[in-house]
């Protein structure tokens, strides 16, 4: 029976992991049909500041406790600060152009930030000692679990409820909900097109820093973590339906929960496990778990 | 303004031809290299005309070649002829059966399911230690056709042949675009429920296309095989089908002749990148991608086009 | 339109032809290695830095002896660096290139690249000096003229910590692994449960971790090992997999519950200090970084590199410069053979079976008809002494215990209890 509960746990620990990273791709999606490929550069731009600034913090002395904010004042400077940049400086000159293009321009975007992170932090792993281990462990039958583990379960449920709410209860997140049904009658309509565009990729890059500076205290931090979490993140949006949070919330569980069985009980094909869940998915529903009917242009 | 594709190809191919012989080796090798690429983004171009980008074609190009190197390294037989062969017809027979499932799905699904195979392909050569897991094995092929030459030349044959295969697709996918099919791609690019409505099976062509992109993946698979010597699992990584899809975008849709182009200079770009900046190659890729991006949207083709466009 | 297509081409051609028409004075060596990506942090860089130091040294006569003549034989060195980033196909082309540019080249890390360039440095009969790379396929699956490797190859690692690992801790029973599923884990895994099966025959396998390369967070599979109540967890890790696994294991009690084995630990130890907990086993592919005998030679290597660089050296920083100095040996018994300027055919003759004192200890080519290189082994174990990490009860194991013999193949050798 632990046995069991200990793979969910697992399962769900790395859904949460992966749920933080697809909301906000399936969010700048949904918005601005943009597929983000430069979403595992803000991943790892988020890990590098959280190792930066958590680690001036925590050798300044100060209490071990404050590193957890840290880390949220990390995410939400690559946030603020790369969102605006990105979006500002770079995609606003290329709307309107083919998807596929705008696509290439992301992956663009994504080789320069890797080589500006390098060039910034260098090549060497940053560790961070804590707060991983500060919160200390809990027991799942004989297997110990660290707290932190929780606490990244609880951010995303949080962040995942936060967002939910924004977008369904407020005015702007129902604005940002009519901008993703149909940008050209939103627009017609007096919406601010473009600062909506501008809050969603914010949004998204603060939750990709999330992720980021989340799992910096669990990893050592290195060139190259960006690449792998680009294409699990994708998987996860197309299973959920681009543009749906429930979906990606959906979709990240799935994923997290089949490839936590798969590694438990049957190691060898941990590797496909994510790209079966996909394909498989796509077969029964082509467009996703949760996509909206569209109606077609005849 | 009159079509001068077929001549320009007819030149293309009788240059790059008189250079198999008098070429310094690293040169052919290079010109190999950005045939056999050039080779699969023919077919992502084709599939780009009816509307479809493939994030997937490494899954043919990984399968060419592979299927090219095992013949030489299980099959034991190292005729490069029948290696190219091989590696065709391997690829073109899984499309079918891909093709199938594939034909049904538009935009970024089509992207990810195309691209979700191509993983599960590199898995599958990843666990395999049999086939040398991430490291790969070599290849040699002696011959080809049952003509046997020494080492050096051997390349240049196999370069010649390239070439020659490279420009007679080339020609045919030529006549094919203009052809009724061709057209009929284009038109379901623009709108796929009116062709219905016209009577035109869309799912039949776009399965047709489909089958053909991985036919001339498979086949620059094995080209590109016999111009490295080696195969490791790589090539189905979505990176490589990435890198297609930029050449595409990179060289547009306008004409055959633009892939070769941009394939051309997307390698001469990398290598100098990694010659004269080893530590900023992908800040000076990125960079470089953009500009073309911003200056050049339709491609490299737009370049050449102005000067004879009404 | 024919002729900007001309025009175009023809630059192209000029662009990218870099063949230097006159001979130069200083040697030129082609160094390839990770410059970017993973792979970069805990090898590629550090072997650029041993590279690097290595040839200002020489230039300027600093070495101790034997190698204390300038440069080569007397010419002055030069190196180009370039990236060994973007797989097998992309490196072919650059060696390519680059060996259009240099007089000899040296690299490679991974294993996939050593196994497609060896056979184009012999068709370009380029003199190529592996350093690296772990598999042992390059010279037991072919014979190479202009192909050597200074580096000894994999089986060592994990032939030697079975060993070690059964004298230290005789009664184990069961073993179990994570590993990076790629060549080079899987390689690691099937040499170390070869090794056990055949020196402790009944040895029960718990369970097999293959983790995708760069997954960084191992939540899962941890809990699969601890869960598994193996005695022993073996672990070919590397770089970030490697600091994450100590780093999500540590806490969780996975190296206390375990006895663990890190074949190819070493580089961590610089990072991440007495966040390894006491008792693990470490190797470092050689007699490299703390494995070093305390000689002059190796003194003054760590203490040079360390002013330099501000870190020890690593494993990769000793094997490049292993690589560098027995070239340097090669070319200088050439001259001595009577040629002022050796040409390639005659390096090579003497780098065939040469024996030289490289930096923790001594190498010699005895395996591959003389182009592989074979050095002894070492085995330590971590503990925290007074605030920092030092490995203790190390054994040294010779280079024939734990290569296979000439002409036989690593796999076969193993599985055959190590048999001469």
């Amino acid at each position: 029976m632990s046995n069991i509960l200990a793979v969910l746990f697992d399962g769900v620990v790395y859904s949460s992991w992966l749920f933080l990273m697809a909301a906000g791709l399936t969010l700048i999606y949904g918005v601005m049909k943009i597929l983000n490929i430069a979403h595992g550069s803000l991943y790892a731009l988020g890990g590098y500041t959280a190792a930066t600034i958590a680690g001036a913090w925590l050798a300044a002395g100060h209490a071990a406790v404050g590193s957890f904010a840290m880390l949220v004042v990390a995410a939400l400077l690559v946030g603020l600060v790369m969102g605006p940049l990105l979006e500002r400086g770079l995609l606003k000159w290329m709307y309107g152009k083919n998807e596929v293009v705008l696509l290439l321009v992301t992956y663009a975007a994504f080789l320069i930030l890797e080589d500006a992170i390098k060039l910034i932090w260098g090549v060497e792993s940053k560790l961070l000692p804590e707060p991983y281990s500060l919160p200390g462990n809990f027991q799942i039958g004989t297997l110990a679990y660290p707290v932190y583990n929780l606490l990244l379960i609880a951010v995303a449920v949080i962040v995942g409820t936060a967002l939910a709410w924004a977008l369904y209860r407020t005015r702007q997140g129902k604005l940002l909900l009519a901008v993703i049904h149909d940008r050209e009658v939103s627009a017609a309509m007096g919406i601010n097109v473009n600062r909506v565009y501008l809050v969603t990729f914010t949004v998204g890059s603060m939750l990709a820093g999330l992720g980021g500076a989340l799992t910096a205290p669990m990893i050592a931090v290195s060139p190259g973590i960006g690449v792998e979490v680009i294409v699990l993140s994708f998987a996860v949006v197309v299973v959920g339906g681009l543009g749906s949070l429930g979906g990606a919330a959906l979709g990240a569980l799935m994923v997290g929960i089949v490839r936590s069985l798969a590694v438990r009980y049957w190691p060898e094909a941990e590797l496909f496990t994510i790209y079966l869940v996909m394909a498989m998915v796509l077969i029964a529903r082509p467009k996703g778990l949760f996509s909206a009917p569209e109606a077609r242009r005849i | 303004m009159r079509d001068r594709t077929v001549p320009a190809l007819a030149i293309a191919c009788a240059a790059l031809l008189a250079a198999a012989p008098l070429a310094p080796q690293w040169l052919v090798f290079l010109l190999a290299l950005a045939l056999a690429k050039g080779m699969v983004v023919l077919g992502l171009v084709l599939l780009m005309r009816t509307g479809l980008v493939s994030f997937g074609q490494g899954l043919y190009f990984g399968l060419g070649a592979y299927a090219a190197a095992l013949l030489a390294h299980r099959g034991g037989i190292a005729d490069a002829a029948l290696m190219i062969v091989a590696g065709a017809a391997c690829a073109a027979a899984v499309a079918a059966v891909l093709g199938l499932l594939l034909a049904r799905y538009r935009e970024i699904f089509f992207a990810m399911l195309s691209l979700a195979f191509s993983m599960i392909l590199y898995g599958a050569l990843v666990k395999s230690s049999a086939l040398g897991s991430t490291d790969g094995f070599n290849l040699h092929a002696k011959g080809f056709a049952g003509i046997a030459l020494a080492a050096g030349t051997e390349r240049r044959l196999f370069y010649a042949v390239s070439v020659v295969v490279v420009f007679a697709v080339a020609w045919l996918l030529h006549r094919y675009l203009a052809s009724h099919w061709g057209r009929l791609s284009a038109a379901i690019r623009d709108n796929e429920l009116r062709v219905e409505y016209l009577g035109a099976s869309v799912y039949r062509v776009v399965y047709v296309n489909y089958v053909a992109a991985g036919a001339l993946a498979g086949t620059g698979g094995a080209f590109a095989a016999l111009a490295v010597g080696h195969v490791d699992p790589e090539t189905a990584y979505w990176t490589t089908s990435g890198e297609f899809v930029f050449i595409a975008i990179l060289g547009g849709t306008g004409n055959v002749l633009a892939p070769f182009l941009s394939a051309a200079l997307f390698e001469g770009l990398r290598t100098v990148a990694n010659q004269y900046a080893p530590n900023v190659w992908q800040m000076t890729l990125g960079l470089a991608m953009l500009a073309i991006i911003m200056f050049l949207p339709g491609g490299l083709w737009t370049l050449l086009r102005r000067r004879g466009a009404p | 339109m024919t002729r900007w297509f001309g025009a175009f081409l023809l630059s192209l051609f000029c662009a990218l032809a870099a063949t230097t028409a006159l001979a130069q004075q200083p040697i030129k060596i082609g160094i390839v290695t990770f410059l970017s990506g993973a792979a970069a942090g805990p090898f590629g860089v550090p072997a650029r830095n041993g590279f690097e130091l290595v040839a200002e040294m020489l230039n300027a006569g600093r070495v101790p002896a034997p190698y204390a003549t300038k440069g080569f034989g007397g010419n002055p060195v030069e190196l180009i660096v370039i990236d060994e980033a973007g797989g097998p196909q992309k490196q072919v082309a650059e060696l390519r290139n680059l060996a259009q540019r240099v007089d000899y080249v040296i690299g490679y890390i991974s294993s996939g690249d050593c196994l497609a360039v060896a056979p184009v440095a012999e068709e370009l009969k380029k003199l190529t000096v592996l350093f690296d790379c772990g598999t042992p396929r390059i010279f037991e699956d072919a014979s190479y003229k202009y192909v050597f490797r200074t580096g000894p190859h994999a089986t060592m690692d994990n032939t030697a910590a079975a060993l070690y690992l059964l004298e230290r801790h005789p009664n184990v029973r069961s073993i179990a692994g994570i590993n990076q599923n790629y060549a080079w884990g899987q390689d690691s895994w099937v040499d170390f449960e070869a090794a056990m099966k055949a020196l402790k025959p009944g040895i029960e396998i718990k369970t097999s971790q293959m983790t995708k390369l760069f997954a960084g967070q191992f939540g899962a599979e941890i809990s699969t090992l601890l869960a598994s109540g193996a005695d022993v967890i073996h672990s070919s890790f590397w770089g970030g997999d490697l600091e994450g696994l100590v780093l999500q294991g540590a806490p969780r009690g996975l190296f206390q519950k375990h006895i663990v084995v890190l074949s190819a630990g070493e580089p961590a130890i610089n990072r991440l200090a007495t966040r390894i907990p006491d008792g693990t086993i470490i190797g470092a592919r050689g007699p490299f970084g703390p494995f070093a005998p305390d000689t002059e030679f190796n003194r003054w290597f760590k203490n040079t590199f360390q002013e330099r660089y501000a870190v020890p050296p690593n494993y990769a920083s000793y094997k490049a410069a292993n690589a560098l100095l027995g070239l340097k040996a090669a070319y200088e018994k050439a001259q001595k053979a009577g040629a002022a300027s050796p040409n390639q055919d005659q390096i090579v003759a003497a780098f065939e079976n040469l024996t030289f004192e490289g930096v923790g200890g001594t190498v010699k080519m005895s395996l591959g008809k003389g182009h592989q290189a074979t050095m002894e082994n070492a085995i330590g174990t971590a503990k925290a002494v007074g605030g920092e990490l030092r490995i203790v009860d190390i054994k040294r194991y010779p280079a024939d215990r734990i290569n296979p013999p000439e002409g036989a193949k690593s796999e076969a050798w193993l599985k055959s209890g190590f048999r001469k």
